[in-house]
């Protein structure tokens, strides 16, 4: 698949939040600001532009079926795609912890606007649900996971930072009471979405 | 059963509903929404998940040292997860197939982790294995109810037969993702003009 098409389909067509519902707890709680959002949203862009290609290059050469047929000939018809799961857990927990580490060391200023956003992504649905589509996709290359991993990220970040921007002016507006909060969020994203679907079918 | 158990079991079902009022576990609620059948198979795999965990947490839970107690965690729920996806696999492999990643998602949802460190981490093994049942079973219902809408007015049936009359045309809307939140945001509307203590000023 062409790089640019990919890159333009994981923002747009097959957004994070609106196609998959991917990241939606973090979505929602931390979307009360632009501020925050901007912060969210850039931890989540660098956590997935990593760990995507560490996955890929895992499930390439250790997990799928076949594939440590490189470590010797008895191990060629071994399949370890059941593993996938803890797997890739603990390779975004770790990752998560060691880009927090790099981050606080050498972009101190990035560090103290992210704040407790980083630790939190271990848990971000949106990180492990990009590995498992990518195992699912079987992209030819790390390439293109990369790129699928930058567009995803990219289509989160404009999906939480146009909520927060939303739900800023948001305040200001007469909204019936029970329907206060939590339920004119969820109309709202509904909305985003339909807004979003006009993308769909676009090929480049 | 004394009162306090039946607290934990019927609270999270409709007063303190781990999706509409603590807001848990959305991420993977919504995809699998589209029919019944579905939903109802995520909605099982859930309660397994969340009950067997918490109960396996709360075993262990003099023994895990604080630090990494997020990590343990993950594994005890991961395991819980790759039993019911390869169980699923090898009894229901159509209905795996439709779910795809989302059985791999309930990993990350947040109501099992959101329970392990609330309640599993702090009480008995067995009132942890009826909250984390109880947990699942309500975020399960919000789920049921969704698909019930959607499958009904999507296409015209429920669990695959024919509800609706022939003449009836499916509204295609309702199958598209975006109409899951919608539908949602109404459940949320109707439940906090009934309870009205859960209003937000």
């Amino acid at each position: 698949m062409d790089y640019i098409s990919l890159f333009v389909k994981s923002i747009f067509v097959d957004n994070m939040i609106f196609a998959y519902f991917l990241g939606m707890c973090s979505y929602l709680a931390v979307s009360k600001n632009v501020k925050t959002a901007n912060g969210l949203g850039i931890a989540v862009i660098l956590v997935l532009l990593i760990t995507l290609p560490v996955n890929y290059l895992l499930n390439k050469y250790v997990l799928q079926p076949g594939a440590l047929s490189w470590v010797g000939e008895s191990f060629a018809d071994v399949n370890l795609s059941f593993l996938s799961y803890i797997v890739f857990i603990a390779v975004i927990a770790a990752i998560v912890q060691v880009v927090e580490m790099v981050v606080e060391k050498f972009l101190p200023t990035l560090y103290s606007s992210l704040g407790i956003y980083l630790p939190l992504i271990a848990v971000n649905c949106a990180i492990l649900g990009g590995s498992l589509f990518m195992q699912q996709r079987e992209f030819l290359n790390v390439g293109e996971s990369a790129v699928y991993a930058l567009g995803s990220g990219i289509g989160w970040y404009l999906a939480i930072v146009a909520l927060a921007a939303i739900r800023e002016k948001m305040a200001y507006s007469h909204v019936p009471k029970p329907l206060k909060g939590l339920g004119i969020t969820f109309i709202v994203v509904g909305l985003m979405g339909v807004a979003f679907m006009s993308f769909m079918g676009i090929s480049l | 059963m004394n009162e306090n158990l039946k607290n934990t079991l019927l609270n999270p079902i409709f007063k303190g509903n781990p999706i509409t009022v603590l807001v848990l576990g959305i991420c993977s609620a919504l995809a699998v929404t589209v029919q019944l059948k579905g939903a109802l198979v995520m909605a099982l795999s859930v309660i397994v998940v969340t009950g067997l965990s918490s109960f396996v947490i709360s075993l262990l839970r003099n023994s895990i040292p604080n630090r990494v107690r997020i990590i343990v965690q993950l594994v005890v729920v991961a395991m819980m997860v790759i039993l019911v996806d390869q169980f699923l696999r090898a009894y229901a492999y159509a209905i795996d197939k439709q779910l795809s990643v989302y059985i791999g998602l309930i990993i990350t949802n947040c109501i099992v982790m959101g329970r392990i460190e609330a309640f599993a981490l702090g009480n008995k093994p067995f009132a942890s294995l009826l909250d984390g049942l109880a947990n699942g079973a309500g975020y399960g219902l919000i789920l049921v109810i969704v698909a019930f809408f959607r499958e009904l007015l999507g296409s015209g049936t429920l669990l695959g037969f024919r509800v609706l009359p022939e003449s009836y045309i499916p509204n295609n809307l309702v199958i598209l993702p975006p109409m899951a939140l919608i539908l949602l945001g109404c459940i949320v509307w109707v439940q906090r003009a009934i309870q009205k203590d859960l209003q937000e000023d």
